[in-house]
């Protein structure tokens, strides 16, 4: 395989298609429930997207690599097995490594078994193309959850508890001297939803493609 | 090959089973001690940071041998029974009747050489267990320092049990009101009552985490008050006798 080939057009629009025309989040809607419960502060959004990435890749390339092999009518336990054994080597190696880290996280591990993008796109793309392709796809569709999850925290955090990063920003612009006070709504599930609503809503005014029309 | 034939099936679903778990437990086996030594060390660590030692993880070893003085494992009536009280799982005791129970209690010296003595708490959370250690001054009454932590609450909401805002107020509260009654010290929704010395801010959005807290201190340290009362006897005993002594001298 040449070095084209390794980028080619086709290949470059896996990755960059899930970022915003094909977004996982913002279009398929999957993976709104893990998009409510992790998004209150930016710190386990960063690191659940780190998660994320890497066992989406992980599990598209290792089912990829098996596709020939895998019995079509247990296909879906496979791919449960793949994906739930990455996570607990994930989550092992994080508590005997990096202990702060597996804290952060904490539940969140197991939330990324449910986590129905990984799956789905083990489903949909895994399954039928070459480890590259898929490695390419996973990244992308990761990426794509990724900065919905990272930029709806950024809200989230900034206007709710005038913190980013755990760093007080608008304490430090001095804002509460003119009268400003955090949004306690932004920190409760529901304000997500209507978070993630807004970046829908934008991203539909800009990319008019994505309207559907009955 | 055709991989739809059911004993292919059968057979793919057999070795890989084999495979995944092989492959797991032997992952599980070779990580376990790391695993358990961070545990230790972070209990070593929140032990510490209840008396306002604050050290790094991989040092709280050195720190814990000079600090806490004393390990305790005593039994609801305050007698005190054998074994070692840093290697009681309180999950575990939690369990059993309360007469069966053993509780570990830590004694630490300061710096100014008065002692502290740490009760270590756990209870329930919204989603899972809770923890804690809460240092009370040599005045069984004061309280020196608490902190808490948790398994799996909600980040943002009753997960910021774990953070200096909220533990910093228990400092100073006493859990014994004026008639020497036992009151704890209570999380409360809404904010503490002004100049309460027995009420602490509750966190907003997490309040079940918050009455967990509450619950647990109130639920622990009830357990340990023989033992504790019986120490403060001892200490005013001593008192009156050094003052009979010094008196008589004169």
């Amino acid at each position: 395989m040449s070095k084209n080939s390794l980028f080619s057009k086709k290949n470059k629009s896996l990755l960059t298609d899930p970022l915003d025309d094909n977004n996982p989040v913002t279009v398929q809607v999957l993976g709104i429930c893990s998009a409510l419960a992790i998004t209150v502060q930016l710190k386990p959004a960063v690191v659940m997207a780190l998660s994320v990435i890497f066992v989406m890749c992980v599990a598209n390339v290792v089912v990829s690599l098996m596709r020939n092999f895998i019995p079509s009518r247990i296909r879906i336990i496979v791919q449960l097995v793949v994906i739930a054994s990455l996570v607990i080597i994930v989550d092992e190696v994080l508590k005997a490594y990096v202990y702060d880290v597996s804290k952060e996280l904490s539940v969140f591990v197991g939330l990324i078994i449910t986590n129905c993008i990984i799956m789905g796109r083990l489903e949909a793309f895994a399954l039928a193309n070459s480890p590259w392709e898929s490695f390419l796809d996973g990244l992308g569709n990761a990426f794509g959850y990724g900065w919905i999850l990272i930029a709806v925290a950024f809200f989230r955090e900034l206007l709710g508890a005038g913190t980013l990063y755990g760093y007080p920003v608008l304490e430090k612009l001095g804002v509460y001297e003119l009268g400003y006070e955090n949004n306690g709504m932004m920190i409760l599930p529901p304000m997500a939803l209507v978070t993630v609503g807004v970046i829908i809503w934008i991203q539909r005014m800009r990319n008019q493609k994505l309207i559907e029309t009955n | 090959m055709n991989v739809n034939k059911n004993s292919y099936t059968i057979g793919f679903a057999c070795v890989m089973v084999v495979f995944v778990a092989a492959l797991l437990a032997s992952m599980s086996i070779q990580l376990t001690p790391l695993q358990d030594r961070n545990i230790e060390l972070e209990k070593k660590q929140n032990i510490l940071q209840s008396v306002g030692v604050i050290v790094d993880r991989d040092e709280s070893e050195k720190y814990y041998s000079q600090f806490i003085k004393e390990e305790l494992v005593i039994d609801n009536n305050g007698e005190i029974l054998d074994g070692s009280a840093f290697d009681i799982d309180l999950g575990d005791e939690l369990k059993k009747d309360i007469k069966n129970q053993k509780l570990p209690l830590y004694i630490s010296m300061l710096e100014d050489s008065s002692e502290c003595y740490i009760i270590p708490l756990r209870g329930k959370g919204l989603w899972g267990p809770i923890w804690g250690y809460i240092a009370l001054k040599e005045d069984i009454n004061t309280v020196f320092g608490a902190v808490f932590a948790h398994k799996s609450e909600t980040p943002g909401l009753g997960a910021e049990i774990n953070q200096s805002f909220f533990q910093e107020p228990f400092r100073d509260k006493l859990i014994f009101d004026e008639n020497n009654e036992f009151v704890s010290i209570t999380v409360k929704k809404g904010g503490a009552t002004e100049g309460s010395m027995h009420e602490v801010d509750g966190i907003s959005g997490g309040t079940i985490t918050s009455d967990g807290v509450t619950d647990m201190i109130k639920e622990r340290v009830s357990r340990y008050i023989p033992y504790l009362e019986q120490n403060k006897l001892v200490e005013i005993d001593s008192t009156i006798i050094t003052n009979l002594i010094s008196q008589l001298n004169e």
